[in-house]
């Protein structure tokens, strides 16, 4: 049985098929509509979360599965003391697969010692966001038609924000990637990521503190937003809120072909009138992100591909 | 000068970093074990040692009770010298444990091990030769000091 804890818990081949059926599934939704009838998804939500709840929600009733679990703490009995690990045993009795957000940095991990059913990290703490990562590099590669051979600046909160460890340490495994680093100095990536991801396997990247400077070279511009919630000290989150703002004008600094992404929610940090822009790309993000928890989820449950007529699943 | 007897069967924790021994036992469970023989010398001069000076305990008789995995973890420049009838038969400097477990503990609040009840402690060693908690990748930087 496998789960999804960390972005690199799939192989690049493996990272590769999810893609090529996430791209099957985008082109044709209605052939996958009951590939996962009698399945339930539970989602466990520890953590108040709007898109990456629905959407997983949205993926498993889209495969004519089913769903239950929890929004937030306060339903859960995580407010009666339950362990994560107790909690993962009871769902293992209740469902087939299981999608756990939780404030606390590895929680998915220590569910899936513990788990008889699949878990997929639905992000946990400041740590990894794997299956938005997933979502962005289905993104990248449509808007791109590669993966290899791009300049990636990443935006905003470095420190805090899962969405951009877990997307270095993907994109770190196609060549020529090269990263930029936009950040304040107190939200710059955390140490390990540049220790261990990218001198450790000697990727080319750069830390500055001016998007301006950085947008003409730039491929792709990983927008984030300064998480209030990641914040023990009000102050600094005020400080450091509005670091970046993206702008139509800053925009005309950019490559013509550049995609905007970022994983949503936005605060202000990319202004309003960049939505028209075609190089704007976080919309049509979050739909490719139910295609590839659609996806994933039928990986991880060894489903029928309905237009292969094979078994999926990983390695 | 401080003299200390020679031991005639046990082993000599050697090279420990000068005024580290006090958290180095700790870790090694003597602190727990009252009825064991031991002696610690603590900043006694050392040419080898860069700081000029350094540390040093002595455990005389059985010591297959020592939790030796934690010394590389503590200091890579450790050396062990086991004695019998007064002789040195080995002399070795102690490999580095691929993880820790429950040796220390994560001191990331972010960190499910934080709050989780029955949580093992475990850090692994990483490609760059740091201990990184398993949960949350946060380096150890605990040391005994």
């Amino acid at each position: 049985m496998r789960h999804l804890i960390d972005p690199l818990d799939l192989s690049k081949a493996e990272a590769q098929s999810l893609l090529e059926l996430a791209m099957r599934i985008r082109q044709d939704p209605a052939a996958y509509q009951e590939v996962a009838t009698h399945k339930k998804l539970a989602t466990l939500f520890y953590e108040p979360s709007t898109r990456t709840r629905l959407s997983f929600e949205a993926a498993m009733l889209n495969l004519g599965g089913h769903v239950l679990g929890f929004p937030s703490d306060i339903v859960s009995s995580a407010t009666k003391g339950e362990s994560v690990a107790d909690t993962i045993r009871i769902i293992s009795c209740y469902a087939d697969i299981a999608a756990m957000r939780h404030p606390k940095e590895g929680a998915p991990l220590r569910a899936s010692r513990y788990s008889r059913i699949p878990v997929i990290n639905a992000g946990d703490g400041g740590h990894q966001h794997p299956t938005q990562t997933l979502t962005d590099l289905l993104t990248i590669l449509t808007r791109k038609g590669r993966l290899e051979n791009l300049t990636i600046g990443l935006c905003g909160d470095l420190k805090f924000g899962r969405t951009v460890h877990s997307l270095i340490k993907t994109m770190a495994r196609y060549e020529g990637v090269r990263f930029v680093l936009i950040s304040p100095e107190e939200l710059r990536v955390p140490d390990y990521i540049i220790k261990d991801v990218l001198q450790a396997n000697n990727i080319s990247y750069t830390e500055t503190h001016s998007l301006e400077d950085a947008m003409p070279e730039l491929d792709i511009l990983y927008m984030t937003r300064v998480q209030k919630e990641r914040f023990f000290n009000e102050e600094d989150y005020v400080r450091l809120k509005n670091s970046y703002i993206l702008t139509r004008e800053k925009m005309g600094l950019a490559k013509p072909d550049m995609a905007v992404l970022h994983p949503l929610p936005r605060v202000n940090e990319i202004a309003l009138d960049v939505d028209d822009d075609p190089r704007a790309a976080y919309f049509e993000q979050a739909q490719n992100g139910v295609y590839v928890r659609m996806a994933l989820i039928m990986m991880l449950l060894g489903l029928t591909d309905p237009k292969t007529g094979k078994e999926v699943s990983l390695c | 000068m401080l003299n200390i007897d020679e031991i005639q069967n046990g082993i000599v924790i050697d090279h420990i970093k000068a005024g580290t021994a006090i958290g180095l036992m700790e870790l090694l469970g003597i602190t727990e074990k009252r009825n064991a023989t031991v002696a610690l010398i603590q900043n006694v001069r050392s040419q080898k040692n860069p700081a000029g000076k350094k540390d040093i305990i002595k455990v005389e008789g059985d010591y297959s009770w020592l939790n030796l995995e934690v010394m590389a973890y503590v200091d890579p420049d450790i050396t062990l010298t086991v004695i019998e009838n007064g002789k040195v038969i080995r002399k070795e400097h102690p490999q580095r444990p691929k993880r820790l477990v429950n040796i220390v503990k994560c001191n990331n609040p972010r960190c499910i091990s934080t709050i989780e009840e029955a949580c093992d402690q475990i850090f692994e060693l990483s490609n760059n030769g740091k201990y990184r908690c398993i949960y949350c990748e946060q380096e150890l930087q605990v040391k005994p000091e």
